[in-house]
């Protein structure tokens, strides 16, 4: 069986304080880090084959490398603003353990020769927000973050700002606006943010759980790392499970593990025997799988050969009781008010293709409804100012695919056709 | 932005801003056009673009809302957990208001949200500061009451 890392502590009592971490074997990593150069580091996480776990998979330590060397104004970011519909892992993460992540952001800061860091926190996560305060100035008292980190040169000041309820600002350049007390609308990129991001200052950013991992990579090894989970999706991977499981909630293991087995296996499977009807692999924005694709394992590639993407790792599962319409129309809702705004396609068509939703749900749905919302996939996708485009235009398409008929029936009949 | 040497301490003070924002709200349960202006002053700021960019984000509000804000979770998990809707009916009835609404007695405000990263332990509801998971109508229940007697 596998053995959880990331979440390992945080079935224990006060899994939070520093204490509890430190008594489990916590800044060991950042002890070792120190005695090493940066670029030994840099080499460390580029052999481990890390990628992010934001939603990209990014190779870490390439983007590590991207930061200038001995520029005093290299900052680094945490993005803390997990709002991606079926994600709950780095909220997890850092309410349960925060020390593990702040361990990962001072190896990762030591390593690009950053001295500022700024967590960037989702404004509704209040106990997240008091828990990385709480964390970081015990951090502090102990020596680990401030100037002359454990009698070494290297100082480092970590700060928390809150995110007010937008999700557009996960998207590291929004992100970046938002961190500068701006409209959290995307940038234009190039340049990425580690030519130019908070204040013009050249800026790493990753996911909690990227930077959650890399104290034990530090500790056990590049080797032991790229052990886990398959040749080019190592190491573990926080998996959220939600829907109709009998145990949702996450789950840790090694990228590739089966979709099935944790479906089955983990989350106890569908309550009353039914059959599944569809899955969503990885969060909100990516392409809905059928019950033919349960074998599929979980990591960048599998994924995205069987058509998908691994997301964020949040399975959602839906039994054969399902109306997919609604399901549509309900992303639909969340994207279309959560587009910032700044583009046509985006703000438009968001709104266009959930009102079409709506009315289909609501009986009304009319004879080229579905060549429409066909027509308002291919205005958005590839035509948009950032990612959001693609991400909503991916799980539409796919429902399209995959249940046009169940779509048609809805039409035709001005009510769910699974409803007896 | 880019070109240009920047001015790091008025850059500074603007990060400032969503910060700022929260204090300023905080005082009166929303942003008032005077709390507005005043943060623009505090932070050397144009007030017109104060309000431009607290009103990109949802947490900031320029109308009065209630001393406790409920948001359930009506997101995509939360509702095929089932729960979801039921909790949301729970409320109207026992507050008497519909979604958006206020009560009259400018207690609560009731509004739904598509995700509270709370997708495996729904029903979840965000009071304010405090988010309630796995919730029972009895829970729902007392933590009403609570909130009235305090
Ligand atoms: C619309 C959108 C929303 C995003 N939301 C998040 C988020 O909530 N959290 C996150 O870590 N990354 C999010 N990302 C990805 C970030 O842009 C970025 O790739 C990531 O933070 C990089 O970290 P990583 O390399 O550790 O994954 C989002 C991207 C897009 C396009
Ligand atoms: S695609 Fe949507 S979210 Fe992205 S910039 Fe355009 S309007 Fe904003
Ligand atoms: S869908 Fe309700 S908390 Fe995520």
């Amino acid at each position: 069986m596998f053995e959880p890392v990331l979440l390992k502590r945080t079935g224990l009592p006060r899994s939070e304080t520093i204490g509890v971490y430190v008594e489990n074997g916590g800044y060991q990593a950042l002890r070792k880090a120190l005695e090493c150069s940066p670029a030994e580091l840099i080499d460390l996480v580029k052999r481990s084959k890390l990628r992010g776990r934001g939603g990209a998979g990014f190779p870490a330590g390439l983007k590590w490398g991207f930061m200038p060397q001995g520029n005093a104004d290299n900052c680094l970011c945490v993005n803390t603003d997990e709002g991606e519909p079926g994600t709950f892992k780095d909220r997890v993460l850092v309410e349960k353990d925060p020390h593990q992540v702040i361990e990962g952001v001072i190896i990762a800061a030591y390593a690009v020769g950053a001295q500022r860091a700024y967590v960037y926190i989702r404004g509704e996560f209040f106990l997240g927000v008091k828990r990385w305060i709480k964390a970081i100035a015990d951090a502090h008292e102990h020596g680990y973050l401030g100037r002359n980190i454990l009698g070494s040169d290297f100082s480092l000041d970590l700060t928390v700002h809150r995110g007010a309820g937008a999700y557009i600002c996960g998207e590291e350049t929004a992100m970046i606006n938002s961190l500068e007390g701006r409209r959290g609308e995307p940038r234009l990129k190039p340049p990425y943010p580690a030519q130019a991001g908070y204040q013009g200052r050249p800026t790493l950013v990753h996911n909690v759980e990227t930077l959650a991992n890399v104290p034990h990579i530090v500790l056990r090894g590049a080797e032991w790392f790229a052990s886990i989970g398959t040749e080019k999706s190592t190491g573990p991977k926080v998996f959220c499970v939600s829907g109709h499981v009998f145990r949702r909630g996450t789950y840790e293991l090694p990228l590739g593990t089966p979709l099935r087995e944790i479906i089955e296996e983990h989350a106890g499977g569908v309550p009353g025997g039914r059959r599944i009807k569809a899955v969503i692999p990885g969060g909100a924005s990516t392409p809905l799988l059928t019950e033919d694709q349960l074998d599929v394992p979980m990591d960048f590639e599998s994924l995205a050969a069987a058509g998908s993407a691994l997301g964020t790792g949040a399975i959602v599962v839906m039994d054969e009781r399902t109306c997919m319409v609604d399901v549509a129309r309900r992303t639909a809702r969340f994207f279309a008010h959560e587009s910032c705004g700044k583009c046509a396609p985006c703000r438009l068509g968001s709104v266009a293709a959930w009102r079409i939703l709506e009315g289909i749900e609501a009986g009304e749905g009319q004879e080229g409804d579905i060549e429409r919302l066909y027509a308002l996939c291919d205005g958005i996708a590839g035509h948009t100012f950032c990612p959001m485009g693609d991400a909503q235009v991916a799980p539409l398409r796919s429902a399209l695919d995959r249940f046009g008929d169940e779509f048609r029936a809805h039409i035709a009949m001005g009510r769910c056709p699974n409803a007896a | 932005m880019a070109g240009t040497e920047p001015d790091r301490s008025r850059d500074d003070k603007r990060s400032m801003l969503l910060t700022a924002l929260y204090v300023a709200q905080a005082q009166h349960g929303h942003l008032t056009h005077q709390a507005v202006q005043r943060v623009a002053e505090r932070l050397d700021m144009d007030v017109t673009e104060v309000f431009q960019t607290a009103t990109f984000y949802s947490m900031f509000r320029t109308e009065p809302v209630g001393r406790y804000l409920i948001q359930v979770c009506e997101g995509l998990s939360c509702h095929l957990a089932g729960g979801a809707e039921k909790l949301l009916e729970h409320l109207q009835k026992r507050l008497h208001i519909k979604v958006g609404e206020t009560t009259r007695d400018g207690l609560f405000t009731l509004e739904s949200v598509q995700c509270l990263a709370a997708c495996g332990s729904s029903p979840a509801m965000r009071v304010n500061d405090t988010l309630y998971e796995n919730l029972t109508m009895d829970q729902v229940d007392d933590i009403l009451d609570e909130l009235r007697g305090a």
